[in-house]
């Protein structure tokens, strides 16, 4: 069993890091370059480092948006669950956030109104879907 | 930006390549070349590039699996000595299913082996957490399996990945690639399931022990064998016998020892067996969608069906179920809203069934088939 960081998986790699900033920078100075070949006259050139300048800074930029991406795919996101609570006798009913313990038909704190018992009669989470009708 | 655009497209335009056309010539030679010699071995890389970062994933998540399952067991069960070790050694535990070249007995086999494995379980998490109750030793235990189940899925495919890698061998990676997308599916079905474990949440495969607990709740109840409940409820001028599994652990009980029980204490005399479970949808199918059929309704290693089916051919007892559809995703994770209403729908169908089925006086037994994580009665 590896005893490694439990969070290993969602490390960026320091040298993955460096090479896309380093690109960064490029780009950047090589658009930079090119407003002054530019000042200069000599537009061909110009061209050339505007195109790497744009297609370095939009590579970099995709590829750490990628990066993150891959990171944020990776987290078990803990969805919401909600309990709720009726009363047996005057149908008052409120709805909390789940806590440890709770379970469908335990008794738990008097009713608000009657101050008979309360009972969890659902314990549930809501998915919020894309409606899509299959054909 | 636009006199240097209009510049190119002239110089493109009045030399359209020139001299260095050359360069195009070679540039799809080898490209050419390339894809014909090396076309399945870049495709190769592409399909391991798509494993490793699906590996990377069911490695993080299995390492969360250990994680929540040591932390629950630190919370709930104050061990003396640090449990990581032991959970380390749980979650490597292995089950040899019994040899089935000579096929008579082997559902007794199976079984023998299947109580031996639990024993061990429930001994182990008494071990890791002396101080959890049994509720808390039931939900300790599906959590410890979870995790169980993630590390093993993370292992089969780093095998496959590695194997892939050392042999170069498209096929070898082929395959796994393409049961990929349905492994990570489970794999993510399983992560959100640690949680509502740990937690005690009731889960979607619980949907046929919910119908019961619904229509047991208020009613006397007794404990059959083996860690089933029982409650004797008059449902339109029938007795209905209403099993589940006791809960609010985490148990699925052995259902065929209680439809089994139940029908030896009423000799037979039983007009018909309504069984509830959860069921797996189609793509396109509504979750908590209600559908109604014939047969025993219920899943696991087979051991529980074919002790229904044995007991009700020995009466000729009829046999029906009613079915809550969902997602893979949905059995093992926090039971979902529509499987909760399906819940309702699933009641009225079976007070259908009854009516339909049965006559007044009748006797029929109701089994509500899953978990009881986090359902009490």
């Amino acid at each position: 069993m590896s005893r490694a960081s439990p969070n290993a998986a969602t490390k960026i790699s320091s040298f993955v890091l460096m090479m896309i900033f380093l690109v960064l920078a490029l780009s950047l100075t090589a658009l930079i370059l090119a407003t002054t070949v530019f000042g200069q006259g000599n537009e061909v050139v110009a061209g050339y480092l505007l195109l790497i300048g744009f297609l370095g800074v939009a590579l970099s930029t995709y590829v750490l948006f990628q990066t993150r991406r891959r990171i944020l795919r990776l987290r078990i996101v803990a969805p919401s669950i909600t309990t709720t609570i009726e009363c047996k006798k005057c149908s008052f009913k409120s709805v909390r956030e789940f806590q440890r313990g709770d379970y469908i038909f335990k008794e738990v704190e008097p009713c608000q109104k009657c101050n008979d018992k309360m009972l969890i009669t659902a314990i549930s989470r809501e998915v919020k879907e894309k409606e899509r009708v299959p054909p | 930006m636009i006199a240097v655009m209009a510049s190119l497209q002239n110089q493109i335009a009045q030399e359209p390549l020139g001299e260095y056309s050359w360069i195009l010539t070679v540039i799809f030679y080898a490209f050419f070349f390339i894809f014909m010699f090396y076309g399945q071995r870049i495709q190769m890389y592409v399909m391991i590039r798509e494993v490793e970062g699906s590996l990377y994933k069911l490695k993080y998540m299995k390492d969360e699996g250990r994680k929540i399952a040591i932390e629950t067991i630190k919370e709930i069960g104050k061990p003396q000595t640090d449990p990581t070790g032991r959970v380390d050694r749980f979650l490597e535990y292995f089950t040899i299913s019994p040899q089935s070249l000579d096929p008579a007995g082997v559902v007794w086999k199976l079984e023998h082996i299947l109580d031996v494995r639990d024993i061990r379980f429930k001994d182990e998490v008494k071990l890791m957490a002396p101080s959890a109750d049994e509720t808390q030793i039931n939900n300790l235990e599906n959590t410890l399996e979870v995790a169980s189940t993630l590390n093993y899925i993370y292992k089969v495919i780093r095998h496959f990945y590695l194997l892939g890698k050392k042999t170069l061998s498209l096929y070898v990676i082929m395959q796994i690639q393409m049961i990929l997308p349905l492994i990570m599916r489970e794999a993510e079905a399983y992560a959100s399931a640690l949680k509502a474990f740990s937690y005690g949440q009731p889960i979607g495969d619980g949907a046929g022990a919910l119908v019961a607990a619904k229509l047991m709740h208020g009613h006397e109840i007794r404990k059959i064998p083996k860690d089933n409940v029982v409650a004797s409820v008059p449902i339109e001028g029938r007795t209905a016998y209403v099993i589940k599994a006791e809960g609010p652990g985490g148990n699925v009980g052995k259902t065929g020892d209680a439809v089994k029980t139940i029908i030896d204490e009423n000799e037979g005399k039983i007009a018909t067996i309504i069984m509830i479970d959860a069921a797996m949808k189609l793509e396109g199918e509504e979750v908590g969608e209600v559908a109604e059929g014939i047969g025993a309704a219920i899943g696991g290693p087979g051991v529980d069906q074919f002790k229904i089916e044995e007991s009700i051919l020995k009466y000729r007892i009829p046999i029906n179920a009613v079915i809550i559809k969902e997602d893979i995703g949905d059995n093992v994770s926090p039971m979902r809203k529509e499987i909760f209403d399906g819940v309702d729908k699933a009641i009225e169908r079976i007070k259908q069934v009854i009516l339909e089925r049965t006559k007044e006086g009748d006797k029929v037994i109701i089994v509500g088939v899953g978990n009881s994580i986090g359902i009490g009665q």
